[in-house]
Protein backbone atom coordinates (compact mmCIF):
# COMPACT_ATOMS: atom_id res chain seq x y z
CA UNK A 1 0.00 0.00 0.00
CA UNK A 2 3.02 2.27 0.20
CA UNK A 3 2.68 2.98 -3.50
CA UNK A 4 4.95 5.07 -5.67
CA UNK A 5 4.20 8.30 -3.91
CA UNK A 6 6.74 7.64 -1.14
CA UNK A 7 9.55 6.33 -3.35
CA UNK A 8 11.42 9.65 -3.33
CA UNK A 9 11.25 9.80 0.44
CA UNK A 10 12.50 6.23 0.84
CA UNK A 11 15.28 6.74 -1.73
CA UNK A 12 16.29 10.00 -0.07
CA UNK A 13 16.40 8.23 3.26
CA UNK A 14 18.55 5.46 1.79
CA UNK A 15 21.03 8.09 0.54
CA UNK A 16 21.10 9.72 3.99
CA UNK A 17 21.77 6.33 5.59
CA UNK A 18 24.46 5.68 3.01
CA UNK A 19 26.12 9.04 3.70
CA UNK A 20 26.22 8.13 7.37
CA UNK A 21 27.68 4.73 6.50
CA UNK A 22 30.47 6.35 4.46
CA UNK A 23 31.45 8.51 7.42
CA UNK A 24 31.09 5.73 9.99
CA UNK A 25 32.98 3.04 8.11
CA UNK A 26 35.40 5.38 6.33
CA UNK A 27 36.39 7.66 9.20
CA UNK A 28 34.81 6.07 12.31
CA UNK A 29 32.71 9.19 12.73
CA UNK A 30 29.01 9.72 13.38
CA UNK A 31 27.17 11.78 10.76
CA UNK A 32 25.37 14.04 13.20
CA UNK A 33 25.20 17.47 11.62
CA UNK A 34 24.74 19.49 14.83
CA UNK A 35 27.69 17.73 16.47
CA UNK A 36 29.90 18.24 13.43
CA UNK A 37 28.94 21.93 13.34
CA UNK A 38 29.39 22.42 17.06
CA UNK A 39 32.82 20.80 16.91
CA UNK A 40 34.00 23.61 14.62
CA UNK A 41 34.19 25.78 17.72
CA UNK A 42 35.23 23.35 20.41
CA UNK A 43 37.42 20.75 18.70
CA UNK A 44 41.18 20.58 18.53
CA UNK A 45 42.77 21.82 15.33
CA UNK A 46 43.62 18.34 14.05
CA UNK A 47 39.96 17.41 14.30
CA UNK A 48 38.70 20.25 12.11
CA UNK A 49 39.55 19.16 8.55
CA UNK A 50 37.03 16.34 8.19
CA UNK A 51 34.30 18.52 9.72
CA UNK A 52 34.93 21.36 7.28
CA UNK A 53 35.07 18.84 4.40
CA UNK A 54 31.77 17.22 5.37
CA UNK A 55 30.04 20.60 5.71
CA UNK A 56 31.53 21.71 2.39
CA UNK A 57 30.05 18.58 0.82
CA UNK A 58 26.64 19.46 2.24
CA UNK A 59 26.95 23.05 1.00
CA UNK A 60 28.19 22.12 -2.47
CA UNK A 61 25.33 19.63 -2.58
CA UNK A 62 22.98 22.55 -1.95
CA UNK A 63 24.56 24.51 -4.77
CA UNK A 64 24.18 21.57 -7.16
CA UNK A 65 20.55 21.13 -6.09
CA UNK A 66 19.89 24.83 -6.72
CA UNK A 67 21.27 24.45 -10.25
CA UNK A 68 19.78 21.07 -11.21
CA UNK A 69 16.58 20.83 -9.17
CA UNK A 70 15.66 24.26 -7.81
CA UNK A 71 12.20 23.04 -6.79
CA UNK A 72 13.86 20.86 -4.13
CA UNK A 73 14.89 23.94 -2.17
CA UNK A 74 12.66 26.50 -0.54
CA UNK A 75 13.24 29.24 2.02
CA UNK A 76 11.74 28.96 5.49
CA UNK A 77 8.56 30.94 6.01
CA UNK A 78 8.62 33.89 8.34
CA UNK A 79 10.68 37.01 8.94
CA UNK A 80 14.44 36.91 9.48
CA UNK A 81 13.88 37.51 13.22
CA UNK A 82 11.55 34.50 13.31
CA UNK A 83 14.12 32.34 11.52
CA UNK A 84 16.85 33.59 13.86
CA UNK A 85 14.76 32.65 16.91
CA UNK A 86 14.31 29.21 15.39
CA UNK A 87 18.05 28.86 14.79
CA UNK A 88 18.88 29.94 18.33
CA UNK A 89 16.54 27.34 19.84
CA UNK A 90 17.94 24.66 17.51
CA UNK A 91 21.50 25.61 18.52
CA UNK A 92 20.86 25.58 22.28
CA UNK A 93 18.70 22.46 22.14
CA UNK A 94 20.98 20.32 20.00
CA UNK A 95 24.02 21.31 22.06
CA UNK A 96 22.30 20.40 25.32
CA UNK A 97 20.97 17.10 24.03
CA UNK A 98 24.08 16.24 21.95
CA UNK A 99 22.27 15.60 18.69
CA UNK A 100 19.65 16.53 16.15
CA UNK A 101 17.52 14.80 13.53
CA UNK A 102 20.56 13.06 12.02
CA UNK A 103 22.59 12.23 15.14
CA UNK A 104 19.69 11.04 17.31
CA UNK A 105 16.94 10.41 14.74
CA UNK A 106 18.95 8.37 12.25
CA UNK A 107 22.31 7.35 13.69
CA UNK A 108 21.22 6.84 17.30
CA UNK A 109 18.03 4.97 16.53
CA UNK A 110 19.93 2.80 14.01
CA UNK A 111 22.04 1.43 16.85
CA UNK A 112 19.00 1.20 19.15
CA UNK A 113 20.23 3.83 21.59
CA UNK A 114 17.53 4.40 24.25
CA UNK A 115 18.85 7.93 24.72
CA UNK A 116 18.40 8.77 21.06
CA UNK A 117 14.96 7.17 20.97
CA UNK A 118 13.85 9.37 23.88
CA UNK A 119 15.38 12.49 22.30
CA UNK A 120 13.69 11.79 18.94
CA UNK A 121 10.26 11.22 20.50
CA UNK A 122 10.63 14.44 22.50
CA UNK A 123 11.73 16.69 19.63
CA UNK A 124 9.06 15.30 17.30
CA UNK A 125 6.46 15.95 19.99
CA UNK A 126 7.53 19.52 20.79
CA UNK A 127 7.97 20.20 17.07
CA UNK A 128 4.36 19.14 16.53
CA UNK A 129 3.26 21.28 19.48
CA UNK A 130 5.12 24.30 18.07
CA UNK A 131 3.52 23.88 14.64
CA UNK A 132 0.10 23.51 16.24
CA UNK A 133 0.64 26.58 18.43
CA UNK A 134 1.79 28.72 15.49
CA UNK A 135 -1.30 27.70 13.52
CA UNK A 136 -3.57 28.53 16.43
CA UNK A 137 -2.15 31.79 17.63
CA UNK A 138 -0.56 33.30 14.57
CA UNK A 139 -2.68 31.76 11.85
CA UNK A 140 0.32 30.05 10.30
CA UNK A 141 3.80 31.51 10.14
CA UNK A 142 5.04 34.85 11.36
CA UNK B 1 43.70 14.16 2.01
CA UNK B 2 41.88 10.85 1.73
CA UNK B 3 39.91 11.46 4.90
CA UNK B 4 38.86 14.88 3.64
CA UNK B 5 37.62 13.32 0.39
CA UNK B 6 35.61 10.70 2.31
CA UNK B 7 34.02 13.39 4.51
CA UNK B 8 33.24 15.58 1.47
CA UNK B 9 31.64 12.65 -0.36
CA UNK B 10 29.55 11.82 2.68
CA UNK B 11 28.31 15.42 2.88
CA UNK B 12 27.52 15.45 -0.83
CA UNK B 13 25.51 12.22 -0.67
CA UNK B 14 23.80 13.49 2.49
CA UNK B 15 22.71 16.67 0.68
CA UNK B 16 21.39 14.68 -2.29
CA UNK B 17 19.39 12.50 0.10
CA UNK B 18 17.92 15.46 1.95
CA UNK B 19 16.97 17.12 -1.34
CA UNK B 20 15.41 14.01 -2.85
CA UNK B 21 13.53 13.25 0.36
CA UNK B 22 12.01 16.72 0.57
CA UNK B 23 13.75 17.64 3.83
CA UNK B 24 15.00 20.88 2.22
CA UNK B 25 11.44 22.14 1.76
CA UNK B 26 10.50 23.70 5.11
CA UNK B 27 6.78 23.70 4.23
CA UNK B 28 6.89 19.92 3.77
CA UNK B 29 8.68 19.48 7.10
CA UNK B 30 6.08 21.63 8.86
CA UNK B 31 3.29 19.58 7.24
CA UNK B 32 4.96 16.45 8.61
CA UNK B 33 5.01 17.96 12.10
CA UNK B 34 1.41 19.17 11.81
CA UNK B 35 -0.02 16.03 13.37
CA UNK B 36 -3.09 17.85 14.68
CA UNK B 37 -3.83 19.46 11.30
CA UNK B 38 -3.47 18.35 7.68
CA UNK B 39 -0.76 15.81 8.50
CA UNK B 40 1.60 14.78 5.69
CA UNK B 41 3.22 11.53 6.89
CA UNK B 42 5.58 11.13 3.92
CA UNK B 43 8.76 12.20 5.74
CA UNK B 44 8.39 9.25 8.11
CA UNK B 45 9.52 7.13 5.15
CA UNK B 46 12.78 9.07 5.05
CA UNK B 47 13.57 7.81 8.52
CA UNK B 48 12.57 4.29 7.57
CA UNK B 49 14.94 4.27 4.58
CA UNK B 50 17.80 5.94 6.45
CA UNK B 51 17.57 3.72 9.52
CA UNK B 52 17.32 0.53 7.46
CA UNK B 53 20.60 1.30 5.68
CA UNK B 54 22.39 2.80 8.66
CA UNK B 55 21.55 -0.10 10.97
CA UNK B 56 23.52 -2.37 8.61
CA UNK B 57 26.43 0.07 8.74
CA UNK B 58 26.44 -0.16 12.54
CA UNK B 59 26.51 -3.96 12.33
CA UNK B 60 29.57 -3.80 10.09
CA UNK B 61 31.20 -1.16 12.31
CA UNK B 62 30.68 -3.27 15.42
CA UNK B 63 32.17 -6.30 13.70
CA UNK B 64 35.20 -4.21 12.77
CA UNK B 65 35.69 -3.30 16.39
CA UNK B 66 34.61 0.34 16.18
CA UNK B 67 33.49 1.24 19.69
CA UNK B 68 31.28 4.20 20.43
CA UNK B 69 31.65 6.31 23.54
CA UNK B 70 28.63 8.49 24.22
CA UNK B 71 26.86 10.03 27.20
CA UNK B 72 24.49 7.38 28.50
CA UNK B 73 22.23 9.30 30.85
CA UNK B 74 18.60 9.96 30.00
CA UNK B 75 18.31 13.09 32.08
CA UNK B 76 16.74 16.54 32.19
CA UNK B 77 19.51 17.89 30.01
CA UNK B 78 18.73 15.43 27.19
CA UNK B 79 14.97 15.83 27.41
CA UNK B 80 15.07 19.61 27.88
CA UNK B 81 17.53 20.07 25.03
CA UNK B 82 15.51 17.86 22.69
CA UNK B 83 12.36 19.76 23.66
CA UNK B 84 13.95 23.12 22.82
CA UNK B 85 15.34 21.76 19.56
CA UNK B 86 11.88 20.50 18.56
CA UNK B 87 10.29 23.90 19.17
CA UNK B 88 12.99 25.60 17.09
CA UNK B 89 12.56 23.02 14.32
CA UNK B 90 8.78 23.58 14.35
CA UNK B 91 9.14 27.37 14.01
CA UNK B 92 11.02 27.33 10.70
CA UNK B 93 11.03 23.76 9.39
CA UNK B 94 14.82 23.72 9.30
CA UNK B 95 17.01 21.38 11.27
CA UNK B 96 20.84 21.66 11.03
CA UNK B 97 21.44 19.46 7.94
CA UNK B 98 18.92 21.04 5.57
CA UNK B 99 19.94 24.49 6.82
CA UNK B 100 23.56 23.91 5.74
CA UNK B 101 22.34 22.62 2.35
CA UNK B 102 20.20 25.75 2.00
CA UNK B 103 23.25 27.89 2.87
CA UNK B 104 25.11 26.34 -0.02
CA UNK B 105 22.26 27.13 -2.36
CA UNK B 106 22.60 30.78 -1.40
CA UNK B 107 19.45 31.31 0.65
CA UNK B 108 20.05 34.37 2.80
CA UNK B 109 17.70 33.27 5.59
CA UNK B 110 19.64 30.01 5.96
CA UNK B 111 22.78 31.99 6.81
CA UNK B 112 20.80 33.91 9.45
CA UNK B 113 19.53 30.59 10.82
CA UNK B 114 23.05 29.13 10.96
CA UNK B 115 24.50 32.21 12.63
CA UNK B 116 21.80 32.05 15.31
CA UNK B 117 22.45 28.32 15.70
CA UNK B 118 26.14 29.02 16.29
CA UNK B 119 25.16 31.57 18.90
CA UNK B 120 23.02 28.96 20.63
CA UNK B 121 25.91 26.50 20.64
CA UNK B 122 28.26 29.16 22.02
CA UNK B 123 25.78 30.11 24.76
CA UNK B 124 25.63 26.55 26.05
CA UNK B 125 29.38 26.10 25.78
CA UNK B 126 30.00 29.37 27.59
CA UNK B 127 27.83 28.60 30.59
CA UNK B 128 28.26 24.86 30.87
CA UNK B 129 31.66 23.31 31.00
CA UNK B 130 30.37 19.75 30.69
CA UNK B 131 28.92 20.36 27.23
CA UNK B 132 32.15 19.43 25.47
CA UNK B 133 31.38 15.73 25.64
CA UNK B 134 30.31 15.07 22.10
CA UNK B 135 29.74 11.72 20.54
CA UNK B 136 33.12 10.09 20.14
CA UNK B 137 34.18 6.95 18.43
CA UNK B 138 37.32 5.05 19.16
CA UNK B 139 38.62 2.19 17.15
CA UNK B 140 39.49 -0.75 19.34
CA UNK B 141 39.97 -4.47 18.80
CA UNK B 142 36.72 -6.40 18.93
CA UNK B 143 36.12 -8.06 22.28
CA UNK B 144 36.99 -11.75 22.34
CA UNK B 145 34.01 -14.06 22.18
Amino acid sequence: MVGEQFLDEIAGGVLIGLAGAILLLGLSRVAGVSGILGGLVTSARGDLGWRVSFLAGLGVGGLVLALLAPAALAPASGSLAWVAASGLLVGVGTRLSNGCTSGHGVSGISRLSPRSLVATLVFMQTGALAVGAVHHWFGGGQ
Amino acid sequence: MRSYAIAFLSGLVFAAGLGLAGMTQPAKVLAFLDIGGAWDPSLAFVMVGAIAVHAVAWQIATRRGIVIVVPKAIDARLVGGAALFGVGWGLSGWCPGPAVVAMGSGLESAWVFALAMFWGHALVTRFDLTSGEDIRLISAPAPAK
